[in-house]
């Protein structure tokens, strides 16, 4: 023990220096602690956690690293990092194009979780959120090159929701149709299948934890025809039917272009007057 | 003297034979060597016995074992366990205020294996000379465990922990825990004696805590006996606990009231003149009352 309880001259000295010595080194170990602790926080693009998952904020507070997860998966796809691997140690991770979630329906990773690191309030698999496919490489993409690989397409759980196929004229050919994977990010679970079919030597389409992936407009950014949707009609000034200034006896609708007015229809009589300069429409 | 000094316990042997002089030694193998198996029979074999490691498992569906250290570092983090991790909790401190406290450091905890192991090659090779650190700094660095992790808002400790990090390690696959293993046990062998679990483990030193309460207890029933041959001392991790009940310091009882006594039993093994045996903490002002034996099989 330290000199504390020592009851010689200096004995109160020499125990307030082997505290100090102790607090120093302790909280030095402490702030190290803490460094690593903070670095650890950022999780590497390949490593996407369970479905449930809390934010990695979050989740390094909540994981307590049991692998009960791991164990319950029926699938085998959990691993917990080792002390070597960039992210928090013996937390629990996937990798997409090594062995994707199968998205079991009772999401039994869930339920073993006794800490809530995993969010039991997830019931439904197709809500999770594991992170976001990216199409990340349109060269390699053979959709992109003008085939219908179709792939990522076809394997995706939320097929036609979460990444559809949407047809583009091909440029170079010019009379083919490139069918575009889009991903949707309401309902791209990021679940990985896609990465992981992806034929291309190096997948073309990646998963991404949802930091990475997402990105976010400004707080302060409207989007008009939503606003408007919502509104249910022009947020702005009553829209005026356009009136086209046509030489008299013609007249333009949109779409069907020049005619000529059939005298009597002329609008406000067959004065002989200019258009302009008739009636009281000045 | 001297021989006893080499290897402490010759004498015991000699008086009891060779098993009953290591009766609590191999007890206490069986126990962390089983306890292991349970844990690697599933993933080996694919009996799932127990899942989990010792955070938190849950044994045949029924029972869940939370650790009370790492959860309470999540409580301080900012994190609400679900209703099995807090059973979990109450169960195993239910269980170690009846064992005690460190117990799980000396019948459990994997490390305990690498650094007794350390002790023991130290004592061999006659190395002599260690590193003084207080034994109270294990208390600091549990407390720093809480601050960092309260104001990192993550459970800061497990990614260093080499306890949490050997078990999960044989269980999950180790990576390079093996290396801050083997670093733990040069630093005992070479650098501090029980340098590990003795003066800086903060579970230890968290289980130390349930220590104070717990009922099971070394008990001195035969403190006269005594012959101050030192064999227990020699074999103590933590042989500031011995003697303020072996020598009655300040009217002591004879029971190791110490919330560091490990509840080892290698005190037990070694006396020659069968001073020692487990029994509980209660009667300690009095003598002649004896030693439940055997009450703290784990």
């Amino acid at each position: 023990m330290t000199g504390s309880g020592r009851a010689k001259p200096g004995g109160r000295r020499q125990f307030l220096v082997d505290t100090a010595r102790v607090a120093c080194g302790v909280g030095l170990l402490g702030l190290g602690m803490g460094l690593y602790a903070r670095h650890a926080k950022a999780l590497p693009p390949a490593a996407i956690r369970p479905p449930g998952a809390l934010a990695e904020s979050e989740f390094s507070a909540a994981c307590i690293r049991c692998g009960m997860c791991v164990r319950d998966c029926p699938y085998d796809i959990l691993h917990l990092a080792k002390p070597e691997e960039p992210m928090s140690t013996g937390t629990p991770y996937f990798v997409a194009r090594q062995a994707p979630c199968e998205m079991c329906e009772d999401i039994p990773c869930i339920k073993a979780c006794p800490t809530g690191a995993l969010d039991h309030g997830l019931t439904d698999i197709n809500k999770s959120k594991m992170g976001l496919a990216v199409l990340v490489d349109q060269e390699t993409c053979l959709n992109f090159l003008g085939m219908r690989c179709d792939i990522c397409y076809r394997v995706c759980p939320v097929i036609d929701k979460a990444i559809t196929l949407d047809p583009q004229t091909n440029e170079r050919t010019g009379h083919h149709t490139l069918f575009i994977p889009v991903v949707h990010s309401d309902h791209c679970t990021g679940c990985g299948k896609c990465e992981k079919a992806c034929p291309t030597e190096v997948a073309s389409i990646k998963v991404f934890p949802l930091y990475m992936a997402k990105g976010q407009l400004s707080a302060h950014y409207r989007l008009g025809w939503i606003e408007k949707e919502k509104a249910g009609g022009s947020l702005v000034a009553p829209e005026v039917e356009h009136q086209y200034n046509m030489p008299e006896g013609m007249k333009y609708e949109h779409g069907k272009g020049l005619s000529t007015v059939p005298p009597g229809e002329a609008p406000g009589g067959a004065t002989g007057l200019p258009k302009a300069l008739q009636g009281d429409k000045l | 003297m001297s021989k006893s000094e080499l290897r402490p316990g010759a004498e015991a042997v000699l008086e009891k034979g060779w098993l009953a002089a290591h009766k609590w030694l191999l007890l206490r193998r069986t126990s962390q060597v089983g306890i292991m198996l349970l844990f690697l029979v599933g993933p080996w074999f694919g009996w799932w016995i127990v899942k989990g490691n010792l955070a938190y498992s849950y044994t045949l569906g029924v029972l869940p074992l939370a650790d009370p250290y790492v959860l309470l570092q999540s409580l301080a983090a900012g994190q609400v366990p679900e209703k099995l991790a807090l059973i979990g909790v109450a169960i195993v401190l239910a269980f170690y205020l009846v064992v005690g406290g460190r117990s799980f450091c000396s019948w459990v905890c994997p490390v305990n294996m690498v650094t007794d192991l350390a002790a023991w090659l130290r004592a061999r090779l006659g190395i002599k000379g260690s590193a003084h650190v207080s034994r109270s700094v294990r208390y600091w660095i549990l407390g720093a465990t809480f601050v960092v992790g309260a104001l990192t808002g993550t459970i800061a400790w497990e990614m260093l922990n080499p306890v949490s990090m050997l078990h999960r390690g044989l269980i999950f696959g180790m990576g390079l825990a093996w290396a801050v293993i083997l670093a733990i046990f040069l630093f005992d062998l070479f650098v501090m004696r029980h340098g590990w679990c003795g003066h800086f483990c903060p579970v230890g030193a968290f289980y130390s805590l349930i220590g104070k309460l717990s009922l099971t207890r070394v008990r001195l029933p035969n403190r006269e006996a005594c012959n101050d041959c030192m064999d227990c001392f020699a074999v103590c991790p933590e042989q500031q606990v011995i003697r303020p009940a072996l020598k009655a310091v300040g009217g002591t009882g004879p029971v190791i009231l110490e919330a560091n006594c490990t509840n080892c039993g290698r005190c037990i093994d070694v006396c020659s003149k069968d001073v020692f045996r487990f029994g509980l903490r209660a009667g300690n002002n009095d003598s002649t009352l004896g030693g439940v034996a055997g009450a703290a099989s784990k």
